[in-house]
């Protein structure tokens, strides 16, 4: 198969098309972590004291804990003293009041990234909670979120101006007992994203916050709450580009989501992070907690990630159904390519009655990748006909990559359903000839069967995104051809 | 060592029973064994005291604690202690219709009054371990411990530490053994903690063809230990189908490793029953080292009461052009644990594998628990790799079938249980084990209480 191999060494030698650093000053901590780094933080932002316990429970905690070793990747150990914690564009004393006051180099650096925040608010109806580093410098819609009773902005206005939400649910899906990196976020966010969606109401627009890691050397801990009251329904986007380094970035968010009785939380993202050049070098190390609740009745989480940057990815996000009738769904494209490494799946832990989980997984690997899906499905005995339905297939592109599956399945009473089928396979000649015969190019037969192979998962992005998805992959496979 | 951490009711002096075990055997038959007899058990005990027994933080224990293992007091089963094995009381045991080859191990060792060595292919070698050591025999020192490797796990060190009894068989190359050759394995010891390790080396020689079913049951209901540690080897060409069957006591412990390797274009067929013991733990693992490999591994497990059945299986696709397929049921009722791991690996050069696994459990009752974890490992791209993992319970619609027709909703459910594991055992292709299982089967879900 000649034809193939050519197009996984283009594919493989393909330049990461974000790698640019924009010249800011930051107001950046000190190397490493102590007590005093996180007090430092605090104080920094100005945080009441509940929460100053509260990260310093977490240190406290982490501290006790060893970095775990149990997925199937590999990355030098993390020296985690020799990370700043702390950084955030400087900006004007009273901070910006409106885009106009933002920092023109800043919005620069989300043209080229392709967010237009200016066009945004105007044309596409998508409130932008732009994240540069650590703090939000620039939040748009806000007025109009504000007359439904919506809240949506960076987690430390929230903070200030909601610290009963925030001291009611933070902690309360991922608590910072979780694991290794949700204690350190949990001691170190810098900041993130707040969304509270009030009783009743439907947000008529999508919500969306692009996350970037800028200054060199940031560990980036972006700490992310959602909360929809009863019978509210959100959609929220997360996107992610980052610019080039050489020196390997530690990233380790957390996601927390909570529903109440027939609310509806979906949430969308897109992750091109710098993977690294094509001998592995450099990239981002992405081990994110993200975690669901459903609490309510008949609620509803679902998930949707297409995953194609990163040097290594370490998440599962997952879903906790407790509330009866209520319904969980992981849908999920996962690519690694040169040297990238990609541990992810998902979690459904089905506790209430009649609950129903989804998991569609779509890994695929080329060049050196190593792409795992790790999952769990959980029945407890409580969860009477709950149903679950798994489906985790893998695409092999060239001969020195691999894709491994590792799904956990549990179930507690005999009125529960789960199923769960993988598959494993390359692009068949078959296939191209037959699509070769129909009068379509090899290049574009590949193009195709890719594309159908990952359209269950895009179908479930929201447009914008299924757009940006849909380029990314293609820009990875196509021209790449002859 | 590993006994005071999962035993703190022993005293911290006491050494283990297994260990204990090994150097009253050390000092009875090891001086008169052959160096690579000993080497083997000096490696096995020496791996043993180094890893001891697994507990539920290791991966491959997660769901299986084996501390009431580790807790028996150990001991090679007394004569004071067991129950004669005569002619009708192993008389459940034995395939009524099968006039063949039937070797009887009565606590590891060779009953010759109960087994029946006629009608032998020629040419076929059956010689028990003990003899088999004693003479030397060249092709047993060339392949025993050589596959079941002791590293492989707590138990396989602890078998090979206590090498001593079992079988050996040879089926020469291009030979045909039509008949099946029917080992049973059975503890009688009444004591708590009698312990059997017991070896099978099967070698299969090239483009022979053979079956052998291996039994293990038991006579009293007592906390005995049966760790059996099976290799099986079968070069080019060979064909071998192997029948594994376990109707230990409810009270007893079961540990079996069954390894595996196949030359170029072998065939090896396993099928693996389990439907006694309070626990019991199978790994199968066949390696396929050269092209055009077959592997056909089938399994049922049925289970109830408090019964723990674990199995786990490893298929190692080493070698290009290699095909195996996997069929595991599982029927789980009362307060049962099932456990099924099934992993396959394909290595980076085997092109154009395909490995096809499924694994369907039904849980028949809420108290039930089946944990099942297909897990797939490929490292090259020109494969067919697929795995299905169900769990469920009847289809309504064939139950809606059965009831249109007359039956009753019990009946109908019934019969749909005794299928599913039939679906199983119809893949065993000799006649006189399969009517056998398929009888008890009918007595467990079929047959209404008398």
């Amino acid at each position: 198969m000649s034809t193939s191999t050519e197009t996984i060494e283009q594919f493989v030698n393909r330049e990461y098309q974000y790698g640019f650093v924009t010249d800011l000053e930051a107001d950046a901590a000190p190397r490493g972590l102590t007590e005093d780094t996180v007090r430092l933080i605090s104080s920094k932002k100005g945080e009441p004291e509940f929460l100053l316990e509260w990260r310093l429970k977490a240190y406290r905690y982490w501290l006790t804990l060893k970095e775990p070793e149990w997925p199937n990747v590999h990355y030098p150990k993390i020296d985690y003293q020799n990370v700043i914690y702390y950084s955030a564009p400087k900006q004007k004393k009273d901070g910006p009041k409106s885009l106009a006051d933002v920092d023109p180099k800043l919005l620069e650096t989300y043209k080229k990234l392709g967010i237009p925040l200016r066009e945004h608010e105007k044309l596409a109806g998508v409130a932008v909670d732009a994240v540069f580093d650590s703090v939000s410098v620039a939040t748009t819609f806000k007025g109009k979120l504000k007359e439904m009773g919506i809240i949506f902005g960076s987690f430390s206005e929230a903070v200030h101006e909601h610290p009963e939400l925030i001291k009611k649910y933070l902690g309360s899906v991922v608590p910072y007992t979780d694991n290794y990196f949700a204690a350190l976020n949990s001691a170190v966010f810098s900041d993130g994203s707040f969304c509270y969606i009030p009783k009743g109401v439907k947000c008529p627009m999508e919500l969306s916050t692009y996350f970037r890691i800028n200054a060199a050397d940031t560990g980036q801990f972006e700490r992310t709450l959602i909360v929809a009251e009863e019978g509210s329904t959100v959609s929220y986007l997360e996107g992610c580009t980052a610019p080039r380094r050489d020196t390997n970035q530690l990233h380790a968010a957390v996601v927390e989501i909570v529903a109440m009785d027939n609310a509806s939380v979906k949430y969308s993202t897109v992750q091109n992070w710098y993977p690294g050049d094509e001998m592995g070098r450099g990239g981002i190390y992405n081990f994110v907690t993200k975690r669901g609740l459903c609490k309510g009745a008949s609620s509803k989480i679902s998930w949707t990630q297409v995953e194609t940057g990163s040097a290594i990815t370490w998440k599962y996000p997952s879903v906790v159904l407790k509330g009866d009738n209520s319904v969980g769904e992981f849908y999920s494209v996962a690519l690694t390519n040169n040297y990238q490494q990609a541990d992810t799946g998902t979690k459904m832990i089905h506790i209430g009655k009649n609950t129903r989980s989804t998991i569609i997984s779509k890994g695929i690997s080329a060049g050196r990748g190593q792409n795992s899906y790790r999952g769990q499905v959980k029945i407890l005995k409580s969860a009477a006909n709950s149903r679950n339905f798994s489906q985790c297939d893998s695409l092999l592109l060239g001969d020195k990559c691999g894709a491994h599956t590792f799904p956990y399945i549990e179930v507690k009473n005999t009125s529960s359903t789960v199923e769960h089928e993988a598959s494993t396979s390359k692009i068949g000649e078959d296939q191209i000839f037959y699509c070769r015969q129909r009068g379509l190019s090899t290049q574009d037969a590949i193009n195709m069967i890719v594309n159908g192979y990952c359209k269950e998962v895009f179908r479930q992005l929201p447009m914008e995104f299924a757009v940006e998805a849909q380029k990314l992959l293609g820009v990875s496979l196509e021209g790449s051809v002859g | 060592m590993e006994m005071s951490t999962i035993a703190p009711i022993l005293s911290e002096t006491k050494a283990d029973p297994f260990v204990l075990s090994y150097e009253t055997l050390e000092k009875s038959v090891d001086a008169s064994s052959p160096p690579w007899v000993r080497a083997l058990r000096h490696s096995g005990n020496a791996h043993f005291e180094e890893v001891g027994f697994p507990d539920t933080s290791h991966e491959e224990w997660r769901f299986t604690n084996v501390g009431p293992i580790s807790r028996l007091n150990a001991h090679a089963p007394r004569a004071e202690d067991l129950i004669a094995a005569t002619p009708e009381s192993i008389s459940p045991y034995l395939f009524k219709s099968l006039a063949s080859t039937t070797l009887v191990f009565v606590n590891g060792v060779l009953d010759l009054a109960l087994s029946c060595l006629t009608g032998l292919t020629k040419g076929v070698e059956v010689v028990d371990l003990p003899t088999a050591i004693r003479q030397e025999l060249p092709w047993v020192a060339a392949h025993l411990g050589r596959y079941a490797r002791v590293d492989e796990n707590a138990f396989v060190a602890l078998n090979g530490s206590m090498i001593e009894n079992g079988v050996a068989i040879r089926i020469p190359a291009n030979v045909k053994v039509e008949a099946p050759v029917f080992i049973l394995f059975l503890s009688t010891s009444q004591a708590d903690g009698a312990t059997v390790h017991s070896r099978i080396l099967i070698v299969a020689g090239h483009h022979s063809e053979a079956r052998v079913v291996e039994s293990h049951a038991g006579l009293a209901d007592s906390a005995y230990f049966s760790n059996s540690v099976a290799e099986l080897v079968l070069e080019e060409g060979a064909k071998l189908e192997h029948c594994r069957l376990q109707f230990e006591r409810t009270t007893a412990f079961h540990v079996a490793t069954v390894q595996a390797h196949q030359a170029r274009s072998s065939n090896l067929t396993t099928h693996s029953i389990s439907l006694g013991a309070r626990l019991a733990r199978i790994n199968v693992t066949p390696v396929l080292d050269a092209e055009g490999c077959e592997c056909t591994m089938n399994g049922l497990y049925v289970a109830e009461g408090d019964q723990l059945v674990d199995h786990h299986t490893t298929i190692h696709h080493a070698k290009p052009n290699c095909n195996s397929h996997e069929f595991y049921h599982g029927i789980l009722d009362g307060k049962a644990q099932g456990v099924f791991n099934g992993k396959i690996f394909v290595r980076p050069d085997a092109q154009r594998t395909d490995a096809k696994q499924t694994n369907r459990n039904l849980l028949l009752s809420d108290e039930a628990t089946i944990n099942t974890k297909p897990q797939l490992e490929i490292f090259a791209d020109d494969v067919k790799c697929t795995h299905g993992a169900t769990v469920g319970q009847l289809q309504d619609e064939a139950i809606f079938y059965l009831r249109a027709r007359g039956i009753g909703l019990e009946a109908a459910r019934r019969m749909l249980v005794h299928a599913f594991a039939s679906s199983i055992l119809n893949r065993i292709t000799i006649d006189e084990v399969r009517t056998y299982l398929d009888d008890q089967m009918f007595d467990l879900f079929e047959r209404p209480p008398a």
